[in-house]
């Protein structure tokens, strides 16, 4: 089938569900929804409270599900570590027993920089157990993000690895003031001996397997997730225990998660999808997950795939694109007859794609959105629903979303009309919401228009009630589905000696969505030459990392800016893509 | 080509991926990846500028053959042979 053969809407037939979705009736669903009911199918705290861990973990390991798997973890060589129910419960509480002993209290930050190895998941939800507040970072990062992240959100203790703790933190270390536990994990198995660390394997030997879960409320702070802005520093969203009831029915809703299924969420838990969907969503569910420690092989997700017997399998449109490049040969020597439904996040999916599934893998694949203010799915095409292909879908039930325009003064308008572009809004009030940017009131409330929630991305939608994404408001760059700041990048080149200038765009591109492409304009004396390239290239790398650091450096004689010196990167990246350049009338030099 | 050429090759493109990298720091038995920062794209790149440079195909099923340094110059070395 051609790409223009593609119906703009994929109907659903009984025939195509192998399994009864959990959400069938899309509007009734929606009408009869309350939060309250939602909260309700949690347990709660034994005495009142609320903890994402026991409602995660310890509620299903003292029920019939102890010995089901929880997690089945796959190192690189083929070996796998299956943990149920039970061992987690018992592990989590070593490592909170762990934080204990050190002194780490309700509140306080544990960062984890770590692969997707059981350690890290073990981590965060002892972490929770103590009331402690868990701040996922990416182990692509640089020792530059990772120094602004644990300053910003004065960390207290970090979990990593003895690997990345030498390559990215040892250097740093001294100005990382509050600091005052870092817990490593020997890469190689075994005992660690670092100067400054603890062994983590050693500590967890020791501790208790008993545990009493600290006393938390529903709005209590369980985690910081990072994102970045067009603007400043990162921000730290807040995100509190009660956000457990939205990933609990998102994980029913969205991705249909059924008791006998196996998950796979490819998303790193150093970004929101990881952890919200990676971690939390399917053990609420009592769900089993396949975790793989590898980065992206096309052959070894096939077989993980067919091997693991994957039935429910999320992932993101970067991955998906860079399995249709390695070719449709390669998928057939593969055979999927358990897996049943697919879900995207990340950004758009373009319509290709959906057809790419259907053809490959058998099933379509369904787009949903969210970000990470929203903690959780906010709009998706979910199992019973018509596919229109490019779309996000249509938002879930107790989720009120709609398109509106900024006024100047007056707050918001709402438009009704369909296909109409505008800002994306959400009714406030779902639980994962954010609760604030940390240390940021200002910037938190302007995320707000009367009831609504603006994200910040623009959208439309249709007479159908489906939305579709625009672009971004801001300059925020999406390379691989994880929102990069271009000032962060900016930022970094700028302390080369050499650069006077430095403007940062994300560039089209069919594999990442956004690269990251950064203009740099030269100090005199300083010459435009491959080998200063080079060297710009290795600077910003072994600041900010391969996720963040440039693919792509330009020089130029000197970059737009507006009369007030702000560089215009909406002008640089029209003139990359060869676009009108708008509105110039602010521009001072060009 | 002898070994030594596609050694000084290999190392050629991934500095021009990753030009942060010092000869001396890579350990050839080690994965690469787990030595050098390198993310899905980076090596996507890496794999298109061994295939230019060395005018050989590299199917996405070996990929998993490239893992190390050594790896990688034995698989391009029995690749040039043939």
């Amino acid at each position: 089938m051609a790409v223009q053969e593609l119906p703009r809407r994929l109907r659903k037939s009984a025939a195509d569900l192998r399994v009864a979705p959990n959400l069938t009736d899309y509007e009734s669903a929606r009408a009869g929804f309350t939060w309250a009911n939602a909260t309700a199918e949690l347990s709660g705290l034994p005495g009142g409270g609320m903890n994402i861990a026991y409602e995660a973990v310890d509620r299903h390991a003292r029920s019939a599900l102890a010995d089901h798997v929880a997690f089945r973890f796959l190192a690189s060589e083929g070996q796998s570590r299956a943990v149920s129910f039970g061992e987690l419960a018992r592990l989590t509480n070593r490592f909170a027993n762990v934080l204990r002993r050190l002194g780490v209290v309700k509140g306080d930050r544990v960062f984890v920089l770590a692969g997707r190895i059981p350690e890290l998941y073990v981590a965060v939800l002892g972490s929770f157990k103590n009331g402690s507040v868990v701040s996922p970072l990416f182990s692509a990062f640089g020792p530059e993000p990772i120094v602004t992240r644990v300053k910003l959100g004065r960390g207290k203790v970090l979990v990593t690895t003895d690997q990345l703790y030498r390559r990215k933190v040892e250097k740093v270390r001294s100005s990382l003031s509050t600091l005052e536990h870092v817990l490593v994990a020997g890469e190689a198995g075994g005992q660690v001996e670092i100067p400054g660390c603890l062994d983590l394997r050693r500590l967890m030997a020791e501790a208790s397997e008993e545990f009493a879960i600290e006393r938390t409320a529903a709005e209590d702070t369980a985690l910081l997730h990072f994102t970045s802005g067009t603007t400043g520093t990162p921000k730290a969203a807040v995100h509190v225990h009660g956000a457990a009831v939205t990933h609990y029915v998102t994980g029913k809703s969205a991705l249909d998660l059924h008791p006998e299924d196996v998950f796979w969420c490819t998303a790193d838990p150093g970004w929101v999808t990881g952890t919200s969907y990676g971690i939390i969503a399917p053990l609420l569910l009592g769900v089993t997950s396949v975790v793989d420690e590898c980065d992206f092989d096309a052959e070894r997700w096939y077989r993980i795939l067919q091997d693991e017997r994957v039935t429910v399998w999320y992932t993101a449109p970067t991955a998906i694109r860079m399995l249709m490049k390695s070719g449709d040969e390669l998928a057939r020597k593969y055979r999927f007859p358990r897996l049943r439904f697919i879900a995207s996040v990340g950004e758009p999916l373009n319509p290709e794609a959906v057809r790419w599934g259907m053809a490959v893998l058998g099933l379509p694949i369904h787009d949903n959105w969210w970000q990470t203010e929203t903690g959780g799915i906010m709009i998706a095409n979910t199992p019973a629903m018509d596919i229109k292909p490019g779309s996000m879908g249509k938002p879930l039930p107790g989720i009120d979303a709609c398109i509106v325009q900024r006024r100047e003064g007056t707050g918001i308008e709402r438009i009704d009309e369909p296909d109409v572009e505008g800002e994306l809004a959400l009714k406030a009030g779902w639980p994962s919401m954010f609760r604030g940017y940390l240390d940021q009131e200002e910037r938190y409330r302007g995320c707000f228009a009367g009831d609504y929630y603006l994200t910040g991305d623009l959208a439309k939608r249709d007479a159908d009630g489906y939305f579709w994404f625009v672009g971004r408001v801001d300059d925020v760059i999406k390379s691989a589905g994880h929102l990069i700041g271009p000032f962060e990048v900016e930022s970094a080149l700028m302390e080369h000696p050499a650069v006077a200038e430095a403007g940062v765009i994300g560039k089209p591109d069919a594999t990442v969505g956004e690269l990251v492409k950064a203009f740099v304009s030269l100090k005199t004396g300083s010459s435009p030459t491959e080998a200063l390239r080079a060297e710009l290239l290795a600077h910003a790398r072994k600041r900010l990392g391969a996720a963040v650091a440039p693919k792509e450096i330009e020089f130029r004689a000197n970059l737009p800016r507006t009369r007030s010196g702000k560089i215009m990167r909406r002008l640089l990246k029209a003139r990359e893509l060869g676009l009108p350049e708008g509105d110039t009338t602010m521009l001072e030099e060009i | 080509m002898n070994e030594q050429d596609i050694r000084a090759g290999v190392i050629a493109v991934l500095k021009t991926i990753a030009p942060e990298i010092e000869d001396s720091g890579i350990d050839a038995n080690s994965p690469v990846r787990a030595q050098i920062d390198l993310d899905s794209m980076d090596w996507l790149n890496v794999v298109v500028a061994l295939r230019e440079r060395f005018k050989v195909d590299i199917p996405e099923a070996d990929y998993a053959r490239l893992a190390t340094l050594n790896t990688i110059v034995a698989y391009l070395a029995a690749k040039l042979e043939t």
